[in-house]
């Protein structure tokens, strides 16, 4: 069983960030950054051709991530891939001893470095979540018994920030129904969204990891706005950092103050470093950092 | 209907060249292409001044009362038959299918004219929408009528995604979620919890190429 599954269900709470692997075939920038996170961290995701830009694969690098000896979260997304070749990564994911799968639907191959690509989407994240868990059961998405079962522990991404609730509560209902449980948000700004979604969500036995994004500097904050269309970063915040002596001891501080009110609400935290990987003992206030 | 757009001019005078065409023949379309304001009367009468004007011969022109119909257009071949056989090419102002119907129709080489781009909604003259994609296994009858698979640019049956902010979408900011709009729809009708998890779509309904033949079993499939 996963450690990062065990911990949860126990109740205690878990930190989560993630890696990047790299465009190309030299694993030595992500495996630093394993090396520098990590050691905070139960569990850490890596991502999927982030972005829809090309990156190695998840499935190989959680693999790494793995043999370093920490505990990978396999991310899939939905947008590169068609059932068969779903199916056939978790099989294969599971036989590489990876436990902890994030089923996401992805970002549109037109916000990424392929905007010519086209955007699969044969399924979409529930439906994932869905098969994956059938999959736990032991069998493929047509019912048919499988030759050696999974046991992944299922999670999805969920934003509690995003209005209207009442349908992002809908919507994250049927993602538990499905098999999910837990959810790593995106970024968070206000706690009050968060205490809203966490007491709404833990009931039906969903674990909420909330998400922390390092605002290190100016030109983050105007990209999360401008790809965001909504004001994402509320104004308080980011005028904070902008008027900041020194940026990015400012997003520190800030992120800190973040995980103190987050370990009060939700069952976890999950770090969005973007590089800033030396801050994250910091941010968690270890002791050994 | 079918929406089209004007294709992009040096490829078509690339096209053109490629057989060293002089003297070309214009088909036009009296249906969607006519509506779309890119293939009637009016388009073919414009294009064959431009063609003349960069040293071609224009043979003659047409417009097809629908040229995707393959006895109609023959017929409408038949009647140029001289023009056509003066030109070295025929230049088509329709979509895909009219081009290829022409194409059938006429032994000259035939160029298309036009882009074809998708099934659209006439929201009002000259704005063109999509709304479905002929999936051939609808699922508007638990979506309120709101088609996610053609209004949602990923084409998700459950939604909305994680970039939905405020209502509006993620890849298409100004607009509104199309999973937004379907939930809101549904609970305006009062039908807020019939729309559960939607499993995955049967994409072989879709399986290229498409044949209907209501002469087999006496009108096809229908009940
Ligand atoms: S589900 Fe959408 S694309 Fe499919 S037939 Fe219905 S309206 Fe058209
Ligand atoms: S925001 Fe809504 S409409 Fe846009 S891609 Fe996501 S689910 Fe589809």
């Amino acid at each position: 069983m996963s450690r990062f599954r065990e911990a949860l269900e126990c109740g205690e709470f878990v930190v989560t960030s993630e890696v990047a692997p790299p465009l190309g075939t030299d694993l030595s920038a992500m495996r630093r950054a394993v090396e520098t996170i990590g050691p905070h961290c139960h569990a850490l995701n890596v991502t999927d051709n982030q972005g829809a830009t090309l990156h190695l694969s998840s499935l190989a690098a959680s693999r790494v991530v793995l043999e370093m000896g920490y505990e990978p979260i396999f991310q899939q997304t939905c947008r590169d891939r068609n059932r068969l070749a779903l199916q056939s990564d978790l099989l294969a994911a599971w036989t590489l001893g990876l436990r902890n799968l994030l089923a996401v639907t992805g970002d549109d191959p037109r916000s990424g470095d392929h905007p010519h690509a086209k955007g699969v989407f044969d399924l979409d994240s529930t439906q994932l979540a869905t098969i994956a868990a059938g999959m736990n059961g032991g069998h493929d998405m047509l019912g048919r018994e499988l030759d050696g079962a999974t046991d992944f522990f299922i999670g999805g991404a969920m934003f509690p920030e995003a209005e209207p609730w009442d349908i992002q509560l809908v919507r994250a209902q049927r993602k538990v129904e499905a098999g999910m449980r837990f959810f790593q948000t995106q970024a968070i700004f206000d706690m009050a969204k968060l205490e809203r979604a966490v007491e709404a969500l833990r009931p039906m036995g969903v674990k909420v990891i909330a998400g922390v994004l390092l605002l290190r500097s100016p030109r983050v904050i105007d990209f999360i706005n401008r790809r965001l269309a909504g004001l994402m970063v509320p104004e308080h915040i980011a005028d904070r950092i902008r008027g900041a002596d020194d940026v990015a001891e400012e997003s520190i501080a800030l992120a800190t103050e973040q995980v103190r009110e987050i370990r009060q609400i939700a069952d976890g935290v999950h770090i969005m470093s973007l590089g800033l990987d030396s801050a994250v003992g910091r941010i968690l206030e270890t002791k050994d950092s | 209907m079918i929406i089209t757009r004007p294709r992009d001019w040096t490829r078509i005078t690339d096209n053109l060249a490629s057989i060293d065409a002089k003297g070309v023949f214009l088909m036009g379309c009296g249906q969607c292409a006519t509506v779309a304001h890119t293939g009637g009367e009016k388009e073919v009468l414009q294009t064959k001044a431009v063609l003349e004007q960069a040293g071609y011969t224009v043979t003659g022109w047409a417009v097809g009362e629908v040229t995707c119909h393959l006895g109609g257009t023959k017929l409408e071949s038949r009647k140029h038959h001289e023009d056509i056989e003066a030109a070295d090419a025929v230049l088509v102002l329709a979509c895909g299918a009219g081009v290829q119907t022409v194409a059938d129709a006429v032994s000259k080489p035939v160029f298309p004219g036009l882009e074809s781009v998708f099934l659209g909604n006439v929201i009002r003259h000259g704005v063109f929408e999509e709304r479905c994609q002929m999936c051939g296994d609808c699922v508007l009858d638990l979506t309120a009528g709101i088609c996610p698979v053609t209004t949602c640019p990923k084409g998700l049956l459950n939604g909305p995604c994680g970039g939905m902010w405020d209502g509006k979408c993620e890849v298409l900011q100004d607009r509104e979620c199309a999973h937004v709009r379907i939930q809101r729809r549904l609970k305006e009708q009062g039908r807020g919890g019939t729309l559960g998890v939607l499993p995955p779509k049967d994409f072989s309904t879709k399986l290229k190429p498409g044949a209907v033949n209501l002469r087999d079993k006496k009108g096809g499939d229908r009940p």
